[in-house]
């Protein structure tokens, strides 16, 4: 649209034609007060607090429906308009309870703040007030209908925004409530059906609807926020944590994300609204743990965990040599920690014998894509993309933010979506046209394609230009089959689905047998060749070490924030002869088979960065604090120092730390000093100073891993940042091993294991279970 | 059937076959129906069209709309069906006309509703009834039902090769779908909550398609212009104003009913010679001109008030839905606004906070007024209250709330002055006090 130019309050502003005035009045930095009014949902003019003067039109106009023209001229601040509003406030505080002293949301209401700004402090009124007892829909959502100003953006965030259409409006005039859809036989109160995304508590403006696992719990100013990264899926969400300060360290309270920041704007879904309160877990380890004589784990100082753990790893790779140790890493620990682990695995412990729990082929992907820059695509472009093909998978469940970003594309910029599923998923709802498949048929997905006879088939062909999604049900050569076909077809990016909050930065960290960070294959390490003494063989596969510790080739294996044991096909009897050391937060199956236990930070008590599915990287910011646990970065470092090694080799801190001797295949380089202080000073950077400060790795990660050179300024300013997985010469790829891939399966309300421990998520589990039975019984 | 009542002055052009039969199709086609029908189907849309702006009929809901105009705003072309909504949901207090045409006159229903649909282009038509009328549906689907049988409705209506379907709809018990916006969102079988306008109705309406909605009384105006001529109409009723009106009048006359007289009619020689009079020897004490929603006027105001939507407006108030409510000098004033705020506290639909919330308060305030236990400053709250809703909500029923409230303190301040600090209701006998 044009712009046109229009005068508000006496400032000529200048916006595209048709946008509504208070859209334009904010872009401007003019604030219209409104309730109902919420970007992004429909327009309702029902709480008309927006109403502003405009010249030659008789009545006061709503600015949420007012759109700008050229030459209009607009009041938006006059007494004639204050009186208005705070005639509406009256109103609202006339039946409104005024328990704002124990409200959860006094201190950030929104009534609170325009009755300050428009000033209703008497009341007109001597008769009662209404009253209605309070409601508990789910374990997470309340409803105090007293206290509840009908905004309607509850009902239109759950409907609209989420396509879930649980809430809706009862009764007509003073008496109306928004009711749930579970309407219980009185017709009164009700349960909610829904996917318990706590979304229509966010946006409640008061605190009518309040959250199961917040409320009456602190005041709001009493918390201090951090901008961090959800722990849950490989969305990567920014979340807001509302921290407040206990007795033993700082507790997480709420979990939003109100500031609107990074790719999901306000969204969380369920794990990521509730799901936090694992931290808080009673079986959360806080003390190192020693497998002692008699057989059993009992609690020891960090100092002699770390002495008995190192002194056995130095042991048996001095006596077996390091292809005797294995490491298995996490789907969600920082991509510093898992950069540190690959190269103490590879430089300390001189040993390929390092992988994860692979919940994707991110290998093959980055095979794939070998070459062709810019060819990924960031949750950011799906979020805008014109035509979005989606094969496999099922985002509403396991990865609500794509799900969410998906149905708002096309509802709001009609975004053409496509779907090829062997199962229905709810997303169909917004999809132009879908491809039905048998379970075993998304090898044929392209062969489909390309005959063109379905109207599937003709509407994707017909596109310009595509963002190609797919699940886990492409691996190995069927995401190189599909990669290729869509790069023949020119103009299509794509994305690729995996688990858990970093399995994308442990892949991209190089916790593969045979590639290092970036892909890069160790028989030819390139730039990692300065590592020293690094095994240029593949070491062995997760399962191949169990295998190998079965036979008794494997004396001693590092576990960090994994749980092999619970995976199907493992056998703990493989173990019984393995020195076990296990990083983790809780006791799961496989610390309680360990020798050494080191209870370690969640995500949100450290900090580094993080890489989601869609390799977007982004920040973590400690938030809460624990006695007694450390960060896996911190453990392992000491780790190194309890083995005797000289640990500025592992961590670049300090002045003159490393100097990389390149040997022979560099010649006239040979006995080069200090390439990291060369970087650093390159690119005006300062060494850090502590050996336990991830971004000392972080700043390694930039200078040697491909696709890592992060823009700074975005990076910590909280944004995301994209990274490529295309970035390897083809010659140096290596053969992948898509068999490996295990998906996790997660649903809304299940988070491996550390969904376990979270009493919420547990909770909205057992309220499913009982609304799907009640729901068959119907 | 409620008893016709009549007067000599009364000018019967809408009301001419009440009591007639007309409801038996036959009876109708021998009074000379469906004879408009078939003229318009010879002569087209635009001459539809200029009949109707000659005839300056307005909308005879309330607004005044002129009619001809709302029809010539529907698009030629349009990608999406056009629709004909007849709004049969007559709620206002104090009205009580469509009611006499849907039982007498169903077929001037249809009739006006296939010529607007000729007139603009539509192939359906929807008749939406009050949902306290469903003993009138009943005729209605059968007078429809009959002009199926006679082809006059169908895919060639009067065998012409025109379309035209009507489909009846009973509402459900709101006074709030008698707003057009918040009757398509009922038909369509959504709650009846106003849209946001723009857009209109005429660009965008039911279905999203162009609409073209009218009340009952204009659509069964309609076919008496064609058969007489939309100049010979206009020249019955006052400038700007044509033809006749159906008044409902109501409250303290001796002869209460409806009566159908032309636009711009006394109000006064309404009141005492077409009503009869105030009934018992009473005085009059005021006059409600055009339903519920309208303020007050005294009887001083009404010596030379002509009864059309530009004379009425001039006197402060409205000719509204023509339902005139007559009081008199023994009826309390405190209780006729309470009474008139509970009706439309209890049909507020709740989407707006002024509505919802400042109808809540006016009926909770008056009521406790009206008991004998309000203080002086409740009589400035009460209009505080009222003026700070007009102008202030979705949709009209919030100003049909306040407008007569502001009327009835400014107008009668003293009479609220007597009721204060614990006096009884002077006109006591007459009510049941309610306790707070």
């Amino acid at each position: 649209m044009a712009d046109v130019t229009f005068t508000v309050d006496g400032k000529k502003l200048t916006a595209p034609a048709g946008m509504l005035l208070i859209d334009a009045c904010r872009k401007a930095g003019i604030e219209i007060p409104a309730f109902c009014y919420y970007p992004g949902l429909s327009l309702q003019a029902a709480c008309r607090m927006c109403v502003v003067r405009q010249e030659k039109v008789p009545k006061l106009q709503t600015a949420c429906t007012t759109t700008v023209a050229e030459g209009q001229v607009f009041t938006t601040e006059s007494p004639e308009i204050a009186q208005a509003r705070k005639a509406t406030i009256e109103l609202l505080l006339g039946n409104h309870p005024l328990d704002c002293p124990v409200c959860d949301a006094g201190g950030e209401c929104e009534l609170q703040d325009m009755t300050f700004k428009y000033g209703a402090g008497e009341s007109l009124y001597t008769e009662a007030k209404a009253h209605r007892d309070e409601q508990q829909w789910s374990p997470a959502v309340y409803y105090d209908r007293p206290r509840c100003i009908l905004c309607y953006r509850c009902v239109r965030m759950c409907g609209e925004g989420m396509d879930v259409w649980a809430l809706g409006v009862q009764n007509r005039g003073v008496v109306s409530v928004i009711a749930p859809n579970d309407v219980a036989a009185d017709g009164q109160t009700g349960q909610l059906d829904c996917e318990q995304c706590g979304m229509c508590i966010d946006v409640c403006p008061v605190g009518a609807l309040t959250s199961g696992s917040y409320r009456y719990k602190t005041r709001p100013w009493e918390m201090k926020h951090v901008s961090t990264v959800c722990t849950h899926c490989a969305d990567g969400c920014k979340v807001t944590l509302g921290v407040r300060q206990v007795n033993d360290g700082s507790e997480i309270v709420r979990a939003d994300n109100r500031d609107k920041s990074g790719i999901n704007n306000d969204f969380l879904c369920a794990k990521g609204r509730f799901g936090f309160d694992f931290v808080e877990s009673a079986e959360r380890l806080s003390k190192p743990l020693v497998r002692n004589a008699a057989g059993n784990l009992e609690p020891a100082t960090w100092e002699y965990a770390l002495r008995v753990a190192g002194s056995k790893l130095k042991e048996i790779r001095d006596a077996r040599g390091g292809s005797a140790i294995g490491v298995i890493g996490s789907n969600s620990t920082t991509n510093e920690e898992n950069y540190l682990l690959q190269k103490f695995a590879r430089t300390v412990l001189h040993t390929n014998n390092i992988d994860h729990e692979r919940t994707a082929d991110y290998a093959a992907f980055a095979r794939a894509l070998a070459g062709h820059k810019d060819k990924a695509a960031s949750l950011r472009d799906i979020a805008t993309a014109p035509a979005i093909l989606l094969a496999g998978g099922d985002p509403t469940e396991e990865h609500p933010l794509l799900a969410w970003e998906l149905r708002t594309n096309v509802r709001l910029n009609r975004a053409r979506l496509y779907i090829a599923n062997s199962k229905p998923i709810k997303l169909e709802r917004q999809a132009r046209a879908v491809q039905g498949l048998p379970p075993n048929g998304y090898k044929d997905l392209t062969a489909i394609l390309d005959r063109g006879e379905s109207d599937f088939a003709k509407a994707v062909m017909a596109e310009e230009s595509l963002v190609m999604i797919f699940g886990q049900e492409f691996r190995g050569e069927g995401v190189e089959a599909l990669v290729a076909w869509g790069l023949n077809r020119g103009n299509v990016r794509f994305a690729y689905l995996g688990d858990h909050s970093n399995s994308r930065g442990a892949a991209d960290m190089g916790l593969f047998p045979a590639l290092l960070p970036g892909y890069v294959p160790v028989s030819e390490p390139g730039a990692f060749a300065e590592y020293p003494d690094l095994p240029q063989t593949p070491g062995k596969s997760l399962g191949e070490m169990f295998l190998a510790a079965g036979n008794r080739e494997l004396s001693a294996l590092l576990v960090v924030g994994a749980n092999p044991v619970a995976k199907p096909g493992v056998n703990p009897a493989d173990l019984k002869n393995t020195f076990v050391i296990v990083q983790d937060i809780f006791l799961t199956e496989t610390a309680a088979l360990a020798d050494v236990v080191l209870p370690a930070a969640s995500l949100y008590e450290k900090s580094g960065t993080v890489t989601n599915t869609f390799g977007d990287v982004q920040l973590v910011k400690k938030a809460a604090d624990r006695a007694g646990v450390k960060p896996d970065f911190e453990i392992l470092v000491r780790l190194a120092g309890s083995m005797g090694v000289d640990v500025r080799a592992l961590v670049p801190f300090g002045k003159g730390g490393v100097t990389a001797d390149l040997g022979q295949s560099r010649g006239a380089q040979s006995g080069e000093a200090d390439r990291h202080a060369v970087w650093l000073e390159s690119n005006n950077l300062e060494p850090k100073f502590s050996p336990f400060d991830p971004l000392a790795t972080l700043d390694e990660i930039a200078r040697l891993v491909p696709g890592y050179q992060l823009d700074r300024i975005n990076l910590f300013g909280g944004n995301d940042v994209r990274t490529e997985p295309g970035f390897v010469p083809v010659s140096a790829l290596a053969v992948s091993t898509g068999d490996t891939v295990a998906p996790a399966h997660d649903t809304l309300f299940t988070s491996s294991t550390l969904g376990r421990y979270s009493t919420a998520l547990n909770e909205l589990q057992r309220h499913q279970a009982r609304e799907m039975t009640e729901s068959a019984a119907d | 059937m409620p008893r016709l009542v009549s007067h000599p002055d009364e000018v019967k052009v809408v009301s001419q076959r009440f009591g007639l039969g007309a409801a038996n199709i036959d009876r109708y086609i021998e009074l000379g129906g469906y004879a408009a029908t078939k003229k318009c189907l010879e002569q087209g849309p635009e001459w539809i069209i200029e009949e109707m702006k000659a005839s300056s009929l307005r909308g005879r809901g309330g607004a005044g709309f002129p009619t001809g105009l709302k029809w010539s705003f529907v698009p030629k072309q349009s990608a999406k069906p056009k629709y004909v909504l007849v709004n049969g949901d007559e709620s206002e207090p104090g009205t009580c006309k469509d009611h006499l045409i849907f039982l007498h006159d169903p077929h001037a229903v249809i009739e006006g509703t296939i010529i607007a649909g000729l007139a603009i282009g539509a192939k359906t038509g929807f008749i939406y009834l009050r949902g306290e009328y469903r003993y009138l549906l009943e005729i209605m689907d059968k007078a429809v039902a009959d002009a199926y049988d006679k082809g006059f409705l169908g895919r060639n209506i009067f065998g012409s090769d025109t379309e035209f379907q009507i489909i009846t709809q009973s509402g459900a018990g709101a006074y709030e779908v008698g707003e057009e916006s918040a009757l398509m969102e009922s038909l369509e079988g959504k709650r009846g909550i106003p849209r946001i306008k723009p857009p209109f109705p005429a660009v965008v309406g039911l279905y999203g398609g162009p609409t073209v909605i009218n009340n009952a009384e204009t659509i069964a105006t309609v076919p008496h212009i064609i058969d007489m001529g939309g100049a010979a109409f206009a020249a019955i009723g006052s400038a700007r104003n044509g033809g006749t009106r159906l008044f409902s009048i109501s409250g303290h006359v001796q002869r209460p009913g409806v009566y159908e007289l032309p636009m711009g009619y006394n109000l006064k020689k309404m009141i005492y010679e077409v009503g009869g009079g105030i009934r018992g020897g009473r005085k009059l004490k005021a006059v409600v001109p055009g339903g519920s929603s309208t303020p007050v006027l005294l009887p001083e105001e009404i010596e030379n008030l002509g009864m059309d939507f530009d004379q009425v407006g001039k006197a402060g108030s409205m000719l509204g839905s023509g339902g005139v409510v007559v009081i008199d000098d023994q009826t309390c004033i405190v209780e006729f606004a309470l009474r008139t705020i509970s009706f439309y506290q209890h049909e507020s639909c709740g989407w707006c906070i002024p509505c919802r919330e400042g109808t809540d308060w006016l009926k909770k305030s008056l009521t406790r007024f009206h008991a004998g236990y309000g203080v002086a400053k409740d009589i400035d709250n009460i209009q505080y209250l009222a003026e700070n809703m007009l102008g202030r909500t979705f949709c009209p029923l919030g100003d049909a709330a306040a407008m007569p409230t502001i009327g009835f303190v400014k107008k009668f301040r003293k009479e609220f002055e007597e009721h204060l600090n614990g006096k009884p209701c002077p006109f006591a006998k007459h009510v049941e006090l309610a306790v707070v």
